[in-house]
């Protein structure tokens, strides 16, 4: 571990933030043109940020501490997942330092400080919206660590930058029991982050909500953090996607700052189809009933399930 | 049958086809309420003009078999006997007459005395009481641009136990508004009790004025009205259809049905210099002519937006989130629907085969028979069918008169009208039926003006329709009533 490494890895948190607005904003123009409207700008949901950063923070009266707390806590994690994650180098300080549960407990940990901080000021909607993304949450997790398991035994380890390095090093083109998992994977993403199908980000309608509920009492720059957040997780769930089944042109060795610069080409591109794959299934899909949604998730986690079976009995 | 002895007894009212008035005393009234209920027919309005002090006139508008029938009971001055409430045979009858009480200071018999329209204290909402019950509170300030109105659900997890509505937020003094102004200038003013209804109550406005005074209005003029009240139709059925899907979170729908009103609203406002028909509809016939030319375009115009809806409804009907979202929410089945007494388009939807064009038709449609488009399911998809099936007949219509316009002048001039003389307009806009009741005064005045939009119905109807449904669909359920709010506020 030297200065240099520290360095990359510095940067490489830089990037994911700079670059989940601008993911969030493609995404938002890709659904804009699917749908036959004129998009708002790529640069759209930067604008947001800074509008919130400069508005002021107004607080309930009978908020506690924990709400001030939470927007710190959540975007932390994000940021320091997005660490985790090799979205461009396997050999980083921070990648290093924790596995995929882990990782999945520090959204678990996140989570868990948003829907506090949505029941603190005791509003019917941050209630409301608590227990849905609780209930989100803990069909989603299961899924998700099956997920994971499917990937990790074809490199036996739980760790992200080893799976990665054993699918970049190995056969090209995806296993069946991964392409099951995938399929579980991209079914989770879309539940976690609060999109259509299963949320709707774009709604105005409280009672309909489920992540924006727990966000109504905050405003200025906490609110600007949960929004930076929120594109984080989507940035960093797209970039355990790519980890976990698409880990081509990451870099594998020991790399400096030079590296990254090599290596954030594919990212982009990567991003760029995987965002507009995103517009395309939200824009193809409706909402469904949030009492469906335990079914959804149930699929999802039956295709990891099916991966693993895939796995072990034919070896594939 | 019961019902025709009160029909044989009562008068014609003049320039309202098929509306027929009769003056009853204190014990008829109800009677007459009984003999209704009993030949299946429904309370439409209920108002009450003049004072307790100076002797007040307790009016009712039943849609019934042969007709409407306008019940006055006349209560005399200094008497401080409530009017007997019709709130047990018509449940509507409860917030018009405590909405009446409010305006007038006459009292019903019914118990549910809390003010409607006076929001002088808080509400007392009914509470549910039971293990892991909880109220969720919504509005008047809701987070889109609509108007204000307080919602009550009592809900156990995601499940609606109980909804209650408080409206009045937008109270105006419309009825009190209305005698400020002179008689012929009153249909501005009804164009604004709902704007989304504004060819509706202008229409209802200015045949309750006609009637009064006497006056006819030229064939071009009435076909004219008829074209516009279709095209309002068509473009608020466009409009929801598209927000429909957009609650249902399917954005697609809403861009491209926006689309689709925008095309009619642009061809309206080709034909009549406005996109939204203000104060088009005016005492003794229209403000503006249509010239042959932009009534071909106007046509065209409608011609395709039909053809894009009809494939746009091939589209939500074969998306399976979307039929998911739509089948079996928000079900208000017809039997709960009659006693209810819910009028226009959601009752047609479960099966209330009432539609104004049909049942007490005027000019034009008496010469342009209009199919009444009837579901029994009830549910949200029966109410997006309904309104699919009226944008098909919308444009069949608006083909028609478009084609048949008669030639001639499209205004006339009204007489003044006669003090005392009364009048009723009752024309089938969008939402369903909306009637105007208007009295003149001395030398052009207004001595009283009603307004009723059939949402007054609806908004009960509504609590029922989420019963046992979840939270989160009560979005979609409410739009698919889309109920008016300053229309019942007054």
């Amino acid at each position: 571990m030297n200065a240099v490494a520290w360095l990359t890895q510095g940067l490489e948190a830089v990037v994911a933030l700079a670059a989940a607005p601008a993911l969030l904003g493609w995404v938002n123009q890709c659904r804009a043109w699917l749908q036959n409207r004129r998009a708002p700008s790529l640069w759209q949901p930067y604008g947001t940020l800074r509008k919130l950063l400069h508005k002021e923070v107004l607080i309930a009266e009978n908020a506690s501490p924990l709400f001030r707390l939470a927007p710190y806590v959540t975007f932390g994690a994000m940021v320091l997942a997005a660490g985790i994650i090799p979205s461009m180098g396997t050999r980083l300080p921070l990648v290093a330092s924790a596995d995929a549960i882990a990782l999945v407990g520090l959204f678990a940990a996140a989570r868990m400080f948003m829907a506090l901080a949505a029941m603190d000021v005791g509003t019917a909607f941050g209630t409301l919206g608590a227990r849905r993304e609780m209930m989100v949450g803990f069909l989603a997790e299961p899924a998700l660590l099956m997920v994971i398991l499917v990937a990790s035994l074809t490199s036996s380890s739980t760790a992200l930058p080893a799976i990665t390095e054993a699918l970049v090093s190995g056969h090209l083109g995806l296993s069946p029991s991964l392409a099951f998992s995938a399929v579980a994977f991209i079914l989770v993403l879309l539940a976690e982050n609060a999109r259509i199908p299963v949320d709707n980000p774009a709604t105005h309608l409280e009672l309909t909500m489920i992540h924006e509920a727990t966000l109504l009492e905050y405003s200025g720059r906490h609110l600007a953090l949960m929004e930076w957040a929120a594109q984080l997780k989507l940035f960093n769930y797209v970039c355990i996607g790519f980890a976990l089944f698409l880990p081509w042109g990451v870099a594998v060795g020991r790399i400096g700052p030079v590296g990254l610069l090599v290596a954030a080409p594919a990212l982009a591109l990567k991003l760029t189809a995987a965002g507009a794959g995103l517009a395309l299934i939200e824009t193809l899909s409706a909402k469904m009933r949030v009492m469906r949604i335990p079914e959804f998730l149930a699929t999802a986690f039956l295709f990891a399930v099916l991966g693993l079976l895939v796995h072990v009995l034919l070896g594939a | 049958m019961p019902m025709m002895r009160w029909w044989q007894r009562a008068r014609p009212v003049a320039g309202a086809p098929g509306v027929r008035r009769v003056s009853v005393g204190r014990e008829e009234w109800m009677q007459v309420a009984r003999d209704v209920a009993a030949t299946g027919g429904v309370l439409h309005a209920l108002w009450v003009s003049g004072t307790p002090a100076e002797g007040a006139q307790v009016y009712g508008v039943y849609l019934s078999d042969p007709g409407a029938l306008l019940v006055e009971l006349a209560l005399s001055a200094g008497d401080a006997r409530p009017y007997p409430g019709l709130q047990e045979l018509f449940p509507a009858a409860s917030r018009l007459q405590r909405a009446a009480f409010d305006l007038t200071g006459v009292r019903s018999s019914d118990p549910d005395r809390r003010a409607w329209l006076v929001h002088a204290e808080p509400y007392p909402f009914t509470r549910v009481e039971g293990e892991g019950v909880h109220e969720i509170a919504v509005g008047p300030v809701h987070a889109g641009t609509i108007e204000p109105g307080h919602f009550r659900f009592s809900v156990v997890g995601e499940k609606v136990l109980r909804l209650e509505t408080h409206l009045g937020y937008v109270h105006r003094g419309l009825e009190q508004r209305f005698t400020e102004l002179p008689i012929l200038a009153g249909h501005r003013l009804a164009a604004r009790v709902s704007g989304d209804s504004a060819v509706a109550f202008s229409w209802a406005y200015c045949q309750a004025l006609e009637g009064l005074a006497g006056g006819t209005i030229p064939p071009r003029a009435a076909w004219l009205r008829a074209v516009c009240l279709e095209l309002e139709r068509l473009a608020n059925h466009l409009g929801d259809l598209g927000a429909l899907g957009n609650d249902a979170g399917f954005a697609f729908g809403l861009t491209q049905f926006s689309r689709l009103k925008e095309d009619v609203l642009r061809a309206t406002a080709a034909a009549f210099g406005r996109r939204y028909l203000f104060d088009v509809v005016v005492p003794g016939g229209l403000a503006v002519d249509v010239s042959s030319d932009s009534a071909r375009a106007l046509a065209d115009a409608i011609r395709s937006a039909c053809a894009e809806s009809a494939e746009l409804r091939t589209v939500y009907d074969e998306h399976e989130g979307v039929r998911a979202r739509f089948t079996g929410t928000g079900r208000l089945e017809p039997q709960l629907a009659t006693q209810l007494g819910v009028l226009g388009l959601v009752g047609r939807a479960s099966g209330q085969a009432r539609d104004a064009r049909v049942d007490l038709p005027c000019l034009p449609y008496t010469k342009l028979p209009v199919s009444r488009i009837v579901l029994r399911e009830g549910d949200v998809a029966a109410r997006v069918a309904v309104r699919f099936e009226e944008v098909q007949e919308c444009a069949r219509l608006l083909a028609q008169l478009l084609e048949k316009l008669p030639d001639g002048e499209c205004s006339a001039v009204l007489e003044e009208p006669a003090d005392g003389a009364f009048g009723i307009g009752l024309i089938e806009g969008w939402r369903g039926p909306v009637l105007v009741a208007l009295q003149a005064g001395p030398a052009g005045t207004v001595r009283f003006c009603h307004p009723h939009d059939p949402s007054w119905q609806n908004w009960p109807a509504l609590e029922y329709a989420i019963l046992g449904n979840i939270v989160p669909d009560f979005p979609l359920i409410n739009k698919s009533f889309n109920l008016s709010y300053s229309g019942v506020d007054l």
